[in-house]
């Protein structure tokens, strides 16, 4: 059975060391896609945990019987039923957000976090393992998400989570809620992340490569 | 098929390659447009390769969509549905044009496996199904996304080329940069949108 002290190894690792979307630089589409509004990413970053673990625990359970060489489309299939799955959930539950997420939810399917730890990880370690690297996967993704859906909805509308908390009447910016604020924030958590972490290792400035 | 939007598809067309570009305004196909952008060579074989497989898939999907699922009341198995037909339609075109066009082969062959997982295809599909495009409608779609799309990529490379050597804060360079220089240009594109009605 696993063990507490890997938990935390997996732990730590998924959500700072190599934190998907900061470090390893996956899963971007959705995530600048939909964090004009907080409660859009918070079903998002819902919809990624489920499909990433749940599918990396699939995928771990049969990672003895797939043929090696036709493995990414049997993976691709197996992502497919779950998101599937998320999609109709959704539709039924939420309807105004699954329309508001729009193509999003379905493109969870070649969100590549998700690809990228059934290559990773699932296909070469047990489910229960592989089902916590997921959620963990999905969490640091979910963590990026809302820090930047916070700073977007609060500067862009002026509101957090759809409360009024402009109280002073300022104006807003409309601009965060339009495409080039959501690289930008990005951009400059990446740097500041990369920042903290070289600082430990006294990393001097590198070329742009 | 219901009720297609009544757009002229040659405005849909440049809309779509200019204001709502599918990299700089839909956010799609961000990873391999961050990645394999170093490079203005590779990064215009990936640009064209992309615009190819778009304007077939759009293709395939449409009339699969239309006269397959539709009919069966399968919509709920779209996704699976066109990431087959995706898989399957790369695998063709580069069959087809091993067979005839090897010099072209030899140069866009490597990254059209890498393709099939590219989100910006299944996107565009996706994208013609919630809006119900009319055939011709879809076929400019893909032909104008899969040309914008080349066009950002192009000029993300051209820049990254140009500033190869500058020395950069520390932690800025590699992607910090890229995403910083992406938002700059999707800045520009912005401009475009007064030109249009928005879809």
């Amino acid at each position: 059975m696993i063990k507490k002290a890997e938990v935390k190894a997996l732990f730590k690792r998924n959500l700072w060391d190599e934190n998907q979307v900061l470090r390893q630089i996956l899963g971007i589409c959705s995530l600048l896609a939909v964090t004009n509004l907080l409660s859009n990413s918070l079903v998002m970053g819902v919809g990624l945990i489920f499909s990433v673990a749940l599918s990396s625990f699939t995928i771990s359970l049969l990672r003895n019987y797939i043929p090696h060489r036709v493995r990414m489309i049997i993976q691709t299939l197996i992502i497919a039923a779950w998101v599937i799955l998320f999609d109709i959930v959704i539709k039924a539950m939420l309807p105004d957000i699954s329309r508001a997420l729009g193509p999003y939810v379905g493109l969870i399917i070649t969100n590549c976090i998700i690809m990228g730890r059934a290559e990773a990880f699932a296909q070469s370690n047990p489910p229960v393992e592989s089902f916590l690297d997921g959620v963990f996967a999905g969490l640091g993704y979910t963590a990026v998400l809302i820090v930047i859906a916070f700073i977007r909805e609060l500067m862009g509308f002026g509101t957090i989570l759809g409360f009024n908390v402009n109280f002073l009447g300022l104006q807003t910016w409309t601009i965060m809620v339009m495409p080039p604020a959501a690289f930008f924030l990005v951009g400059v958590m990446i740097w500041i992340v990369n920042n903290i972490a070289s600082g430990k290792k006294a990393v001097g400035g590198g070329k742009n490569g | 098929m219901g009720n297609t939007p009544a757009i002229s598809p040659f405005v849909i067309f440049l809309a779509s390659m200019l204001t709502s570009n599918m990299v700089l305004v839909n956010f799609l196909g961000m990873c391999s447009f961050i990645s394999v952008s170093k490079e203005f060579k590779t990064a215009s074989g990936l640009g064209k390769a992309v615009a190819l497989v778009m304007v077939f898939t759009t293709v395939f999907n449409w009339i699969i969509y239309h006269f397959v699922v539709v009919p069966l009341g399968l919509e709920y198995l779209r996704y699976l549905i066109f990431i087959i037909v995706i898989a399957a339609t790369v695998q063709i075109i580069e069959m087809a044009m091993d067979r005839y066009l090897p010099d072209l082969h030899m140069k866009l062959g490597i990254f059209l496996p890498l393709i099939t997982v590219n989100c910006a295809i299944l996107g565009i599909s996706l994208f013609m199904v919630i809006r119900n495009y009319g055939f011709l409608q879809s076929v400019l779609f893909g032909l104008g996304s899969g040309l914008g799309w080349w066009l950002a990529i192009s000029a993300l490379a051209a820049i990254r080329e140009q500033m190869a050597g500058n020395e950069l804060p520390r932690g800025l360079d590699g992607p910090a940069i890229t995403f910083i220089i992406t938002g700059i240009m999707a800045l520009a594109f912005v401009g475009f949108s007064g030109i249009f009605v928005v879809m």
